[in-house]
């Protein structure tokens, strides 16, 4: 009996394209998620991305579905414009640590405050990508990057900023909660939670946000496999995985 | 239609839901705020849609994403604002969305005063962000012009797919006149040009990655970027033709005094005055500052006329260098200025106009 | 018989797939496609029970899986 194809590439993403991202990274691993995600769902059709600027701005080439990048951390904002005024149109944001907790972290809490019927999905990797490995809001303590050669210094740096938490003090906010992709388990689960996010927004519900703590092989100077392990015992140590807040029922 | 007695700022906003906007983010700023305050009145009324942004930088881009996905969206200002909404801006002339702004402008630099000026025109005319694009750039004088201009503005948004801005002033936003309101386009309208937008709009389609919208403020590529620059300038180029401004008695005129906005009222108003005295005056008045109207400054008689008296409410004066460019040496250019939030007086116009009369 | 097929072009050689195979079917081969990845390959492909974790962990959609 033949084999039947049981898993491949979602149809989302460009037939003849490969991702620009760096080996092991997982921005292309959620990017498929998300096309699963939004296949299942249905809804191809109707949705349209806010992409960030940063490694996450790379996917617009990859993606056979609409798709349009804000300016540096305004992806909220952009998608609240959009939403707005096409309350049908499915749209969420996808934004890395730079783009949604440094420069758009105004937007995003303010977003967030009004609790806009958007779904985000934030990839926390610790470090600016694209640019080349500087600090970021979630860098980790004694972190090394090319903005603080000699790692992150609390005195000098401030903490690593865990944006669930912060936004769990907001009251619009419906649905929160911090995944990885390490792991296959980590995998599905943060497939299970976009779906969450997204099947909130089409079901009116309003603001969702999954974090997504990932790796930067390139810019934490490792090879993929390395820097899974160091994601597992330290980029986790800092950022918990899990639920943050879900009020889905009641929202 | 029937009169109105309304402030500039309400009757912008009112006009550009006439025409079709139907939705506005902004934020708070003197001397514009009666804009996004009638706006969060009306919008709702007519199905439209309001948020007052946590700040310009936002705001301008919920502007961006509304306009991205086809709805006519406008955002408005006062100068240090105007400054913080570039960025949105700029993204907007690269990717081709368009969209309305309007600065009420103020006394400037930085957070300035919040009385009336001229100071922004280098701002609004040369350089409204990054990257060279060029805008077309409307300045009214009277509350029926801003209402007017706003409701032109939409329309030639959406056939350059680029921003257009209305360069008002503390003044003509806040000074109550009457205006006759343009014609409220009927919902039918607004859906057909929101449906005309379809094919681009970020709302989402087919699962094609051809006929995907795909709303890009830049390019990967250089070689499409340049493509992108070249067809821009292009379009830019064919504005010229477009310049307007209000030639008033310029045949006989010996002396010509050129302003724009509520400037351009004031020495109007100087020149009727010196008319009465019985000297020969004319004005020039930009009602586009972009594309800047060189031509009209051609049909000036330099035979005849003794000198050119730039009216402004800026200094240094800003607008006197597209004047110096137009008149290129053909005549003596003096300036009358005032700026900071002081608003400009006939009486300092008049004795202006006499010096140069006198010869000195 | 469950099999994999990896689509060479797409490979990275980061190695999850190797890694997180719970049959330890995959390696990373010695042939290498046009960008200079060494490609994984399926060594063991007898053992492959189309679980599709490979497919799934993979991060540029770069294994198909069938069982």
């Amino acid at each position: 009996m033949a084999e039947k194809l049981v898993y491949t590439r979602t149809k989302t993403i460009q037939e003849d394209k490969v991702s620009g991202f760096c080996p092991g990274c997982m921005h292309g691993t959620v990017m498929k998620l998300i096309g699963e995600v939004i296949d299942e769902l249905g809804i191809i059709e109707k949705t349209a991305c806010v992409l960030g600027i940063g490694c996450c701005g790379l996917q617009m080439d990859y993606m056979a579905y609409d798709n349009i990048t804000s300016p540096h951390g305004r992806a909220c904002a952009v998608a609240t414009g959009i939403k707005r005024t096409n309350p049908d149109t499915f749209v969420f944001t996808y934004q890395g640590d730079g783009d949604l907790a440094s420069i758009g972290l105004a937007e995003t809490m303010s977003a967030a405050n009004r609790g806009e019927n958007i779904s985000v999905i934030f990839i926390n990797n610790g470090i600016y990508g694209m640019t080349g490995g500087q600090m970021a809001p979630t860098t980790l303590l004694g972190m090394k990057a090319t903005t603080a050669p000699k790692g992150r210094d609390p005195k000098e740096h401030g903490y690593p900023m865990h944006m669930c938490e912060i936004l769990d003090k907001l009251t619009a906010p419906v649905y929160l909660e911090r995944t990885s992709c390490n792991t296959p388990q980590n995998l599905m689960h943060t497939k299970s939670a976009i779906k969450k996010a997204f099947v909130n927004q089409l079901e009116g519900r309003g603001f969702s946000m999954v974090e997504i703590v990932t790796t930067c092989p390139t810019n934490w100077g490792m090879d993929a496999l390395g820097a899974l392990d160091y994601l597992e015992k330290n980029m986790l140590a800092e950022f918990p995985l899990g639920l943050i807040r879900d009020r889905t029922k009641e929202a | 239609m029937a009169r109105v007695f309304m402030k500039g700022c309400e009757a912008m906003a009112e006009a550009a839901v006439r025409a079709g906007c139907r939705f506005f983010a902004g934020y708070p700023i003197t001397p514009q705020n009666e804009i996004p305050e009638y706006m969060s009145r009306r919008l709702p009324e007519v199905g439209g849609h309001f948020v007052q942004g946590e700040s310009e930088v936002a705001s301008v881009s919920m502007v961006y994403g509304a306009a991205a996905s086809g709805t006519r969206s406008m955002t408005s200002s006062s100068s240090p604002g105007i400054s913080l909404k570039s960025e949105g801006v700029s993204y907007c002339a690269s990717a081709r969305v368009p969209m309305v702004y309007i600065n009420v402008a103020r006394g400037g630099p930085g957070v300035g005063s919040i009385q009336p000026a001229q100071m922004d025109y280098l701002q609004a005319t040369k350089a409204s962000g990054n990257g060279g694009f060029r805008m077309r750039v409307f300045a009214p004088a009277t509350v029926q012009e801003a209402a007017d201009m706003v409701y032109a503005a939409f329309d030639y948004a959406d056939r350059d797919r680029n921003p257009v801005l209305i360069l008002s002033d503390g003044v003509v936003g806040t000074m109550m006149e009457p205006v006759e309101l343009p014609p409220m386009k009927t919902e039918e309208e607004v859906a057909a040009i929101k449906e005309s937008k379809r094919s681009w709009a970020i709302v989402g389609h087919k699962l094609d990655y051809a006929h995907r919208a795909w709303i890009q403020p830049g390019q990967w590529s250089t070689l499409l970027q340049q493509k992108e620059n070249e067809a821009a300038a292009a379009l830019y180029e064919s504005w010229k033709s477009d310049a307007r401004a209000e030639e008033y008695l310029l045949e006989d005129a010996e002396i010509v005094l050129t302003s724009y906005g509520i400037c351009g009222r004031i020495a109007k108003s100087a020149v009727n005055v010196l008319r009465r005295e019985g000297v020969k005056a004319g004005l020039i008045r930009p009602l586009t500052v972009y594309p800047f109207p060189y031509g009209a400054y051609d049909r000036i008689d330099y035979r005849r006329v003794k000198g050119i008296l730039d009216v402004e409410m800026s200094i240094p004066a800003l607008f006197l260098e597209d004047v110096e460019t137009a008149v290129a040496g053909r005549a003596r250019i003096s300036t009358c200025l005032c700026s900071g939030g002081n608003i400009m007086s006939r009486d300092a116009v008049l004795r202006a106009a006499a010096k140069i009369m006198e010869g000195n | 018989m469950a099999k994999i097929i990896v689509i060479a072009e797409r490979c990275k050689s980061c190695g999850y797939c190797v890694k997180f195979c719970p049959k330890e079917v995959l390696a990373i081969g010695s042939a290498v496609n046009s960008k200079g990845y060494e490609i994984a390959e399926a060594v063991h492909p007898e053992k492959c029970n189309g679980c599709a974790i490979c497919g799934r962990m993979c991060p540029d959609g770069a294994i198909d899986v069938y069982r």
